[in-house]
């Protein structure tokens, strides 16, 4: 069955995959792609938003809310938003005005951009590049602008302050967080996101969380620098409504600010996905169902057919689903621990993150240079190195038959030549 | 030119006037806040004209380190002493015509190597030969930052490919140093309190 449906795709919807920069389909896809990508931080919001008033709702013994739209007030994230948009569109008398209108937007872009390099599912990425991780690192770095654009062009101590903090406190937990994203690539030899997830393929005791205790730790602090990194409880030192008002957004009304939250949520599932596809497989379960009756694809690169089609878009769910349960947990976090001081923040980060995850690269470099056990053997999908190696040359078998000459000169287009042959 | 058109050539245009643009407004803003907004702007579109010719790398980098990094601190020390005199900049005669002799020598250098460049005014085929040599060097580059050597894999001599390690741990020592210094310099820069000398 799976060849017949797989024909049948080919013949209607080749012309949209687009071949090179003229083809008719490049741009309509692009457009496709920018608008699903740009609805995973505006759906997104509404269901986060929901989900935290639900959330605090019960941990704090309430209902959370229960009209709006039905029994559970499915629809009170759109009445809200209803709400910000009559709202009249303040701005103060000392303002910078362009900054203080721009500033949103920035943060926002910013949280939508890291989304174009994370993956979805084998071959679902706005923009497969082999340095994915540091994209998105580098991306979800610039969402500190917007915060620290909107405290100065507020022109308002309260703002000012918040902005100040913010800065000081993302600009520290960059290093730990990028200590932390080390461990993974290192153990996998590659930045690209698809083929780290691909290498954590099969059962769940593959995913890389399980490949020693070091990364497991590893994963505890990624995720605390991770709620410290998109500014959530108990680490919104730069919002803290007890002491600052509400920091950087006080002088924000409206959609202007709502589209702070929007931000705030959609980097809250960017560094959440993140986590799941460098600790917890990816769009791979615990039970491999569509490796076992082999519909999955095996690497990035290969033929589009549907029954791949229809397997990513279960890996897709997937992965969605693990993020989904990650944004939870912040949730869970910021309605549970009371808010640190600043000094404490600064703390947390250089005085115990840094060392720990220090220590523990040096663990997990220890327990791959020994190769000592690891789960993560038991049942291998396939040969680690062979799905890395997969974009590096044309085929494995390459590598064997036509090693990489030194390419000078002339020898560059022969090796070409020779490479494609033999694939 | 090699390509007049395409979606690529599209994109390059968009990206390079939106660089040059925000280069420009850097220029003739005296807000030194909105100096770093366009600076941001314009060092983003550079990013996206890396990304375009395939160098994803250093796009990343750009973003990671001149934008996030660089004008964070630049915004935030403007922040930090942010008086009425230095949120301002007014430039002078003098100072304008110190600058178009500097910087225009630096364009003219710039456009002269560029056209002396091999392959600069070449057809298109040249052109990819020249950025499949240059996927391929910077492939081995990359993986042997991550610790693997595919550029040595001919390496007969036992002895030898033992010792190809990659480049992974002397970045890692050459990072580790730079916050071993940083963390020196937030040392030797706080703030002490009088007395502090005597315990």
């Amino acid at each position: 069955m799976g060849e017949s449906i797989n024909l049948f795709f080919d013949a209607y919807f080749s012309w949209l995959i687009p071949t090179d920069w003229e083809s008719p389909g490049y741009i309509l896809t692009a457009l496709i792609q920018a608008v699903l990508i740009i609805h995973v931080p505006a759906v997104g919001a509404l269901i986060f938003i929901w989900m935290e008033r639900k959330v605090s709702g019960r941990i704090q013994d309430r209902l959370g809310p229960t009209r709006v739209g039905g029994k559970f007030g499915w629809l009170q994230t759109l009445a809200d938003g209803l709400k910000l948009i009559t709202k009249e569109d303040l701005t103060p008398g000392k303002a910078d005005v362009m900054l203080f209108k721009l500033a949103p937007y920035l943060s926002f872009a910013a949280s939508f951009a890291a989304l174009l390099a994370l993956p979805f599912a084998t071959g679902w990425v706005g923009q497969h590049t082999n340095v994915a991780v540091f994209f998105v690192l580098a991306v979800l770095g610039l969402e500190v602008f917007g915060v620290i654009l909107a405290g100065w062009a507020s022109g308002s101590k309260w703002s000012l302050f918040g902005a100040m903090r913010e800065a000081a406190q993302v600009v520290s937990y960059e290093v730990p967080i990028g200590l932390c994203v080390i461990v993974p690539v290192m153990i996998c030899g590659t930045m690209d996101l698809v083929t780290i997830s691909n290498m954590q393929a099969g059962w769940f005791t593959n995913w890389l969380i399980f490949h020693d205790p070091f990364t497991s730790l590893v994963f505890w602090i990624y995720f605390t620098c991770a709620i410290a990194s998109v500014n959530r409880a108990p680490f919104d030192l730069a919002e803290a409504e007890s002491e600052l008002v509400a920091g950087f957004h006080t002088e924000y009304s409206g959609l202007r600010w709502s589209i702070f939250f929007m931000a705030e949520y959609g980097s809250m599932y960017v560094v959440s996905a993140l986590a799941t596809i460098l600790f917890f497989g990816g769009w791979n379960g615990p039970i491999p169902i569509f490796h076992l009756i082999g519909w999955a694809y095996d690497a990035a690169g290969e033929p589009i057919r549907l029954t791949g089609w229809i397997a990513n878009l279960f890996g897709c769910a997937n992965l969605i689903l693990k993020a989904v349960v990650g944004v939870t947990v912040m949730i869970w976090v910021r309605w549970t621990l009371p808010r640190l001081r600043i000094d404490q923040v600064i703390t947390t980060c250089w005085k115990y993150c840094v060392p720990l995850v220090s220590f523990l690269f040096c663990g997990v470099l220890l327990w791959s240079t020994l190769d000592w056990p690891s789960p993560n053997n038991i049942v291998p999908h396939q040969a680690r190195s062979e799905v890395r190696e997969g974009w590096a040359y044309d085929s494995p078998s390459a590598v064997v038959e036509s090693p990489l000459e030194q390419p000078e000169g002339d020898e560059i287009e022969t090796a070409q030549a020779d490479s494609g042959g033999s694939a | 030119m090699v390509m007049l058109a395409g979606w690529h050539f599209a994109l390059f245009l968009l990206f390079a006037v939106l660089a040059c643009v925000f280069a420009f407004l850097v220029l003739f803003t005296s807000n030194i806040v909105r100096m770093a907004f366009y600076l941001t702007l314009a060092l983003g579109a550079t990013a996206g004209l890396f990304m375009l010719a395939g160098a994803h790398f250093v796009g990343a980098m750009q973003l990671m380190i001149y934008v996030g990094g660089t004008l964070v601190l630049l915004i935030f020390g403007v922040m930090l002493t942010a008086q009425e005199g230095f949120v301002t900049m007014k430039t002078r005669g003098g100072d304008w015509v110190l600058a178009v002799a500097a910087g225009g020598s630096l364009l003219f250098l710039l456009i002269v190597a560029a056209m002396y460049m091999p392959g600069a005014d070449e057809a298109a085929a040249a052109q990819q030969v020249l950025t499949e040599a240059d996927t391929h060097v910077t492939t081995q580059l990359g993986l042997a930052l991550v610790g693997t050597r595919i550029d040595r894999l001919t390496e007969t001599d036992e002895t030898l490919r033992q010792g190809l390690s990659g480049y992974l741990l002397p970045f890692e020592i050459v990072s580790v140093h730079l916050l071993v210094v940083l963390v020196g310099a937030a040392y030797l820069a706080r703030a002490r309190r009088h007395g502090d000398a005597t315990r």
